[in-house]
């Protein structure tokens, strides 16, 4: 099995050559589709070169590279991480919408921002270092 | 830290969301949470997600959010600055006007958010908070995969690649003092704060360590 490490999720999936998976794992993955078009998510699809397709397989990492986002793998490849495209952040920044997210409490029960929704929220970081 | 405050608004519609950083994880932030004595949420976020989702670079940060959702404060430093430069090292203790300095910036950084919860104050306007956001570049989100990459690796005890993959995190990300500090602190409880860390605050010459935000 291969790790894969994604902004929000961790997943193990069987991949080979890199991120050569099955549509169903790359959807799992990624939350994109593999259509005729390219890789599809609600209404839009990235087209993919024919080199990133086979028969019953997908190149996860050229897809991903052709979103713009970093693909970055462990010394023995069997640990990869996906990073958020750059301009995925900022238009999300840019739309004023505070992107949701859900963390853990210091007990392990996990919360969610949107739950807060009617209260202006005051989100602030600290760290013990 | 936000207590008091909170104590005083919770029934204005206001909620406190303090995120640790910590990627020693929830026990590790434990001492601080009890201490606290908090009734707002106390989140542990061990790959600093938060970070990476809101283009975040030291702590502590914070973001305004109005109750529709939207952010009407981008992210500023929330109520710290940088009169610990001047500290004395040997004793660690600053100058008595140092001290006074730096107490009243940060109640009047809580006197904002205590006007911004009663009265709309300080919430800024689409167009101008959309201007303070700073810009994520594909080298910032290289160095979040990295760090993400590397924060993994050294929970498995894959030290030294983990500790590689951090490094060139923070050399694509050099304003981010949470990456570098967040690697040392793995290395080492203390070295965050150590000379390797001072030696770099020094190196910011003029500019700061904490922007003071613009109030």
């Amino acid at each position: 099995m291969t790790k894969i490490l994604t902004p929000t999720a961790e997943h193990d999936v069987a991949a080979r050559d890199g991120l050569w998976m099955s549509p169903a794992a790359a959807e799992k993955v990624t939350g994109w589709t593999l259509k005729p078009e390219g890789m599809c998510r609600a209404e839009a699809c990235v087209p993919l070169p024919a080199s990133a397709v086979g028969t019953s397989e997908v190149d996860v990492a050229a897809f991903w590279t052709k979103l713009g986002g970093p693909v970055i793998a462990s010394d023995q490849r069997d640990v990869w991480a996906l990073g958020a495209p750059a301009d995925e952040r900022n238009a999300a920044l840019e739309g004023l919408e505070a992107p949701d997210f859900t963390l853990p409490d210091v007990n392990g029960v996990p919360r969610t921002l949107s739950q807060l929704r009617g209260k202006k929220v005051f989100l602030a970081t600290w760290a013990s270092w | 830290m936000w207590q008091e405050l909170y104590a005083e608004l919770k029934d204005k519609n206001f909620m406190v969301v303090a995120v640790a950083e910590e990627s020693r994880g929830a026990d590790h932030a434990r001492p601080w949470i009890d201490q606290a004595k908090s009734d707002y949420w106390q989140l542990i976020d061990t790959e600093h997600r938060l970070e990476d989702l809101y283009n975040l670079v030291n702590v502590p940060q914070a973001i305004w959010i109005d109750g529709q959702g939207r952010i009407v404060r981008p992210p500023e430093t929330a109520g710290s600055t940088d009169h610990f430069r001047r500290m004395d090292l040997k004793t660690r203790t600053m100058a008595p006007k140092d001290q006074e300095e730096r107490l009243a910036a940060r109640q009047a950084y809580l006197e904002a958010v205590r006007a911004w919860v009663t009265t709309g104050k300080h919430a800024l306007a689409a167009t101008a908070a959309r201007a303070t956001l700073p810009k994520v570049t594909p080298e910032i989100a290289e160095a979040w995969a990295r760090f993400r990459l590397g924060v993994w690796l050294r929970a498995q005890g894959r030290t030294a690649e983990g500790d590689r993959q951090m490094a060139e995190a923070s050399r694509l990300h050099p304003d981010s003092w949470s990456m570098w500090r967040q690697a040392a602190d793995l290395d080492e409880v203390g070295k965050a704060s150590g000379a390797d860390f001072w030696k770099r605050v020094q190196a910011l010459g003029d500019r700061p360590y904490y922007p003071p935000p613009k109030l």
